[in-house]
């Protein structure tokens, strides 16, 4: 079963509530997209743990129904700057 | 520990950089495991594969070891590095190439 872009925009929002997420449907077919997750709540985490916020936000359905996301994760500019 | 969660920890420190992956690296079944041996060919990286669909246990198993949802999987020297996300990204900054040659 496939997941609407606003589903899983709503899922990271959810549980990321200061998240700019901005999601892309790859092949046009509701299956394949790439997500950028912009969040204050990164500062100080390996990409890898980044990575995991997200996939936690999406409850376990990443790696089921949801079988393609690319993830782009990253700390906003000004946090970095301060 | 289950008997795929041992398995697993035995190819991670046997191989020095190992992928998990679907498929092979002649022929790999999901565009993300050949993304991920498409960056390790070009860092000229000796490495071992593992194809989770030979494997229902470690296909399973593999998910939850690292605490991460998806296949391709690589570690190395016995530390998970990340998906293809990841490898791509530390591919393009250097950090991949730097971290294959620690290896």
């Amino acid at each position: 079963m496939p997941m609407a872009a606003s589903e899983i925009e709503r899922m990271i929002k959810d549980a990321i509530p200061d998240a700019d997420v901005i999601i892309r449907d790859l092949a046009g077919d509701g299956d394949h997209y790439a997500a950028r997750v912009v969040s204050g709540s990164f500062a100080g985490m390996s990409r890898i743990k980044q990575h995991q916020a997200v996939y936690a936000a999406l409850k376990g359905r990443m790696g089921e129904e949801l079988h393609a996301l690319q993830l782009e994760t990253a700390v906003p500019q000004e946090t970095i700057s301060e | 520990m289950s008997d795929a969660q041992a398995r697993i920890a035995d190819l991670v420190k046997a191989n020095d950089i190992v992928l998990f992956m679907k498929g092979t690296a002649l022929f790999p079944q999901c565009g993300f495991s050949s993304r991920a041996i498409a960056i390790l060919d070009r860092l000229g990286a000796t490495y071992e594969t593992v194809d989770v669909l030979q494997d229902p246990g470690i296909r399973q198993g593999i998910k939850a070891f690292s605490d991460w949802p998806t296949i391709p999987q690589l570690y190395v020297k016995g530390e998970f590095v990340g998906g293809s996300d990841i490898m791509m990204e530390m591919f393009e900054s250097g950090e991949l190439k730097e971290l294959l040659e620690t290896a």
